[in-house]
């Protein structure tokens, strides 16, 4: 088997006496789609957080295709391929959706202190910018600012900004929170096209989204990983369906 | 800040050069009107507001737009006023500053000095107050900056509380710029090399950087982009301007004082940013003429005027959000501002 993409060991994260993240061990293999499920509270988002560089774990480590991650700075994992989208999305909105794509696209190179050229008449920004918003479906909404885009409209603009960092491995935090039946099935169909090209780590309540996209699925509750396996292995498994599946039928 | 200028390609609206170069026109064409109608004391007058617009329009780079709220900016300002002060002091008396460097008279240097020791400062002080953010930016920028009040307040060699004169006015390569007319013009090409700078900064790709400092810092760390280093070079890049202005007001006025630095002084380039509109190319202009006109009325009218001018400043920031370049921009339906 090939060596995993994404490697956690250990990881232990404490907020005064509530343990959100308990000795969590696990692993992202290349090319997977991986679901993170788990009842409301079990630690998801805070696992995401430390993954990223938001939250710094009290113990245990990171490891991005080998390297030792877990003290890097946030902004510096996405060099290295790790790129995330928001649960509540985070977006300039005051800037055009074309101003948020185009931006990431700027990111990726090595600094941005140029200070004369008009960057929104850049066509190496503003080129590489539609096509991802195209592939988005934002195609007629790139000049609109982002505080009047719909709310599935900013979900799908923070994937194409994700996807602008060119990714080894995208950190979803519930791309589907938040949007109707047909919204979800664009973003189904849309992380479905990247499936094998960019590994992804799928923290999602909408279990239809889960089963449909998902190759592994580790459950996280009250910050510990209880099981890790294919949709029918989780889907078999008694402790899960105990702990979380039986629960309300989610 | 909600209404900012980027919602809209410039595609209907009114280009920012066009504004900018019927302006430039107009204030060419100041002296020449002032002499032939006897407005004594307009050339002057106005070579003071296009000082302070420099001022202003580089603590908008940052403040504006880049949402980093410092309240210290006169600091940067005073010692520009005072590099300036201080090399005349020594020109003057003949006495090289601790017994090494000569004294200068001439704004070929001494303007460019003023810029390179500001930019300095500023790495300094940046490089400490941009480790916080929000309120305590704030009040880390104040502090520093009364700081360096209370430092040239106690400096006796320079006059202390009494400030330095000028006896007279720098030279610029030699020629004389004791002639009002000639310094108000070069005051007015100083003023639009730098505002032409800050219309290029604000659009290139540390000016997109920049908007997106103010907006959200979250979403930038989200893309790679570490901001303090970005934060700090428009700290510096902004007290360079601030710097500037100061050296050009302490030759305007041949003298300096430590009211330069003052947090006063500090509010009132705050005031003419927030009046003129945040986050505007020709805002910290606008709001230099109008609160430094508005004083001049007011005061001409009643030794009372703070009374009235606070009113009038709390009316227009509460009713025309964006300033005077948000109403300008509702008036002609979003064509220009």
């Amino acid at each position: 088997m090939a060596d995993p993409l994404l490697r956690v060991e250990g990881l232990q994260k404490r907020f005064g006496g509530v343990i959100a993240t308990d000795n969590f061990t696990f692993d992202v293999r290349p090319g997977e789609i991986h679901a993170l499920i788990g009842p409301n509270g079990a630690g998801k988002t805070t696992l995401i957080s430390q993954l990223c560089g938001e939250l710094a774990p009290d113990a245990g480590s990171v490891f991005l295709a080998g390297e030792n991650i877990t003290r890097l700075p946030a902004a510096q994992r996405i060099h290295r391929g790790l790129a995330r989208t928001f649960q509540i999305t985070q977006l300039l909105n005051e800037d055009t959706a074309l101003d948020n794509v185009a931006l990431a696209v700027q990111a990726r190179s090595v600094h941005s202190f140029g200070m004369w050229r008009d960057a929104r008449s850049d066509r190496a920004l503003i080129d590489p910018a539609r096509a991802l918003l195209e592939n988005a479906g934002l195609a007629a909404r790139a000049d609109v600012p982002v505080a009047d885009l719909s709310h599935g409209e900013r979900k799908q603009l923070e994937l194409a900004i994700a996807f602008a960092c060119e990714p080894r491995l995208l950190l979803l935090d519930e791309p589907m929170a938040g949007l109707g039946a047909s919204e979800s099935q664009t973003m189904i169909e849309t992380l479905r096209g990247r499936k094998g090209e960019i590994t992804m780590l799928l923290v999602e309540h909408d279990m239809d989204a889960v089963f449909a996209l998902a190759d592994r699925i580790s459950v996280l509750v009250y910050g510990r990983l209880i099981a890790t396996g294919t949709v029918a292995e989780i889907q078999a498994n008694a402790q899960v369906r105990e702990a979380y599946l039986g629960e309300g039928g989610a | 800040m909600a209404d900012a200028p980027l919602h809209k390609p410039a595609s209907k609206a009114w280009p920012e050069w066009l504004t900018g170069v019927i302006l430039l026109a107009i204030l060419a064409a100041v002296p020449l009107l002032a002499q032939t109608m006897g407005w004594g004391a307009t050339v002057s007058f106005l070579t003071r507001i296009i000082i302070l617009a420099i001022a202003a329009a580089s603590l908008n780079l940052i403040l504006g737009y880049g949402g980093l709220v410092s309240f210290g900016h006169a600091a940067f300002y005073g010692v520009g006023g005072y590099v300036v002060g201080i090399l005349y002091h020594h020109y003057a008396s003949d006495a090289p500053l601790l017994g090494l460097i000569p004294g200068a008279s001439d704004m070929a240097i001494t303007v460019p000095l003023a810029i390179v020791i500001n930019a300095l400062l500023a790495v300094v002080l940046g490089a400490i107050s941009l480790r916080t953010t929000g309120v305590q930016f704030i009040m880390i920028t104040l502090a520093f900056a009364q700081m360096l009040f209370f430092l040239f307040l106690s400096l006796k060699v320079y006059g202390g509380d009494d400030g330095l004169v000028v006896r007279r006015r720098n030279t610029l390569f030699g020629h004389d710029m004791r002639g009002d007319v000639i310094f108000y013009y070069f005051v007015l090409a100083i003023a639009a090399a730098w505002y032409a700078f800050c219309a290029r900064l604000v659009n290139s790709r540390f000016g997109r950087v920049l908007a997106g400092v103010r907006q959200s810092e979250r979403r930038l760390a989200a893309i790679g982009i570490a901001t303090y280093r970005y934060k700090l070079a428009a700290y510096v890049i902004a007290a360079m301007g601030a710097g500037l202005a100061g050296a050009l007001m302490a030759n305007y006025a041949r003298f300096v004082s430590p009211d330069m630095l003052h947090w006063i002084q500090s509010g009132d380039l705050m005031i003419m940013v927030i009046l003129g509109g945040v986050g505007t190319l020709f805002g910290p202009a606008a709001g230099a003429f109008v609160l430094i006109a508005l004083e001049s009325v007011l005061a001409a009218w009643t030794e009372h005027w703070q009374l009235y001018l606070g009113p009038i400043l709390v009316v227009i920031v509460l009713f025309w959000r964006g300033g005077l370049m948000g109403l300008l921009k509702k008036l002609t339906g979003g064509r220009i501002g």
